[in-house]
């Protein structure tokens, strides 16, 4: 079953003004791992922002678990697709931790109790258990963006979006929130799409999108998109360090094949380098 | 600065602060009632006993409550010269142009005097020992039957909420765009008050438009966590009463009925 699916949906922020989303069709499938990648005005936080109906589209159908959205369902879908923004501190409510983790529990009317088990599950997935009653403006930029994940994790969301939620944190904040999520996708089964800019954080994902203009014009495994590295030249995404690195050392004459891990890398150049010698 | 615990809260463990929060408003407010029905010595011996035990067990040291009456030092001197020279009494002591010295005046303005500095020690005691954050839960669930007559209650606490916690946010943020200022000459440490207040301009326009795009991110956050206003929502805190709360009522609840019965039998001496 497809969690979230477009058909033909456009978008332009003025009336009759340039398209941010071009008739773009796509899909989500249930439990899986999504890059979305793009350069800046790409349109992939518009695509976010339609999902869960923060924005709605010109034209087109937009279907949640089959569900096509609308305004009447627009409560039910939220509970559905929850989405982490880019700036943690624009996202945290309450002052302490367990008070801004309530918040989205307490908006879908739970029981007190049941609330209570939210907050313990949502800090549990982020890690972040020991926290419960610190002061949100005290945690680091990591640890506060671990904490707004934790309060859309405390609607329970089968769908989570983040929407460049590493784009301000420092390299360890960033790898914090990969980790974090790439075991909600693995061990809660919470199927994840991951708009980033970042094209290392695309490698954890099963499949990856890359947009421009409003449009999807490469998708695939993250490891066959990252291959057709001049292509991706031409949308404004650089390769990540490991790849340039590949490409230089062929176009220096020593034979590797194409990878994103050091390690395989590392062997590659043992290999080419112990064939030479011999 | 950067804490919930801005602003005055002395932060430890005591009998006072772990009140409920509910309770500490409406003790400050009797106690405000008792402070003014007062009206002869003994009552208001009353008054200062209770708040001296409020005090003690509250832990916080003694010298930083009365730090709050330094602030209001001014007007208490203003307020209580004022009443010395023009109260209008019946026993004259001194008389010079227009000012009188009178025995009721004298009384008068002692009475003034004692009452704003158990006033204003009082109501500095419950910030002193309540977090904001559980004022405003306080607050909030005191102002509850407002709802009745359709005031938004739980609407005005989130909004109280969502100040508290962008406060050290701001005050960051301030101080950013101070520093970017500086750093392009600017100068908010000389010159003269209007010159000052202009140098401030440059700072609160970039504050307020920043301000304004976290709103809006913070409005679609809040809506992509299902937030549709406060008439559906649960509430997880819920505020309860302890034998503390009991004790503390019992106190007040006998200090209005001691400066009544006071009243009664000893007689107004203002």
């Amino acid at each position: 079953m497809n969690a979230i699916e477009f058909e033909n949906v456009s978008f332009s922020y003025e009336e009759g003004g340039a398209f941010q989303i071009k008739n773009l069709n796509f899909h989500v499938e249930e439990g899986e791992f999504l890059a979305i990648l793009g350069h800046n005005g790409s349109g992939k936080s518009t695509l976010a922002r339609l999902s869960n109906g923060l924005l709605e589209a010109d034209s087109g159908v937009i279907r949640v678990f089959g569900e096509e959205l609308t305004e009447k369902n627009l409560f039910d879908i939220r509970k559905q697709v929850g989405i982490v923004f880019q700036n943690p501190d624009n996202q945290t409510v309450a002052s302490i931790v367990e008070d801004d983790i309530a918040f989205g529990a307490e908006n879908i009317a739970l029981p007190r109790e049941e609330i209570g088990v939210r907050i313990d599950f949502a800090l549990k997935a982020v890690g972040m258990e020991e926290y419960r009653h610190a002061t949100v403006s005290r945690l680091s930029g990591g640890q506060k963006q671990r904490i707004a994940i934790a309060g859309v994790l405390a609607v329970m969301p089968k769908v989570l979006i983040l929407d460049e939620s590493t784009a301000m944190l420092d390299p360890r904040g960033r790898r914090e929130i990969i980790d974090c999520v790439t075991r909600l996708n693995r061990e809660e089964g919470i199927t994840v799409v991951l708009i980033t800019h970042f094209m290392e954080e695309a490698l954890r994902a099963t499949r990856a999108i890359v947009m421009n203009r409003g449009e999807i014009v490469m998708q695939g495994a993250p490891q066959d998109i990252f291959e057709r590295h001049e292509e991706l030249l031409t949308y404004n995404l650089t390769l990540p360090l490991i790849g340039r690195i590949c490409k230089e050392l062929r176009a220096g004459g020593l034979p590797v094949c194409d990878t994103l891990d050091a390690k395989s890398l590392a062997k590659e150049i043992a290999q080419c380098v112990s064939k030479q010698s011999t | 600065m950067k804490d919930v615990a801005f602003g005055q809260y002395y932060p430890t463990k005591s009998f006072v602060h772990n009140l409920d929060p509910r309770l500490k408003i409406l003790f400050l407010i009797a106690y405000i009632v008792a402070i003014f029905l007062a009206n002869n010595f003994a009552g208001l011996a009353c008054c200062l006993f209770v708040l001296i035990l409020a005090i003690g067990f509250s832990r916080v040291p003694v010298l930083r409550v009365f730090k709050a009456i330094k602030g209001i030092l001014f007007l208490i001197i203003f307020t209580t010269v004022l009443n010395l020279l023009f109260y209008n009494g019946e026993t004259v002591y001194a008389e010079w142009w227009i000012f009188t010295i009178t025995k009721e005046g004298i009384i008068f303005s002692a009475f003034l005097v004692v009452r704003l500095v158990l006033l204003i020690t009082c109501s500095s005691l419950l910030t002193y020992t309540t977090t904001p954050v559980a004022l405003t839960d306080g607050i909030e669930s005191l102002l509850y039957p407002l709802t009745w007559i359709r005031f938004p209650v739980r609407e005005l606490a989130q909004i109280m909420s969502i100040a508290l916690r962008y406060i050290p946010i701001l005050i960051d943020e301030t101080e950013r765009i101070m520093n970017a200022q500086k750093a392009r000459g600017a100068n908010f440490e000389t010159g003269g008050l209007v010159s000052r207040v202009k140098a401030v301009i440059p700072v609160l326009i970039p504050l307020l438009l920043s301000s304004f795009r976290r709103a809006e991110e913070l409005g679609d956050a809040m809506e992509a966590r299902c937030y549709t206003g406060g008439k559906k929502r649960t509430k997880f805190k819920k505020l309860r009463f302890t034998w503390r709360d009991v004790l503390a009522f019992l106190l007040i609840a006998a200090l209005i009925t001691g400066v009544v019965l006071l009243k009664i039998y000893l007689g107004a001496t203002v």
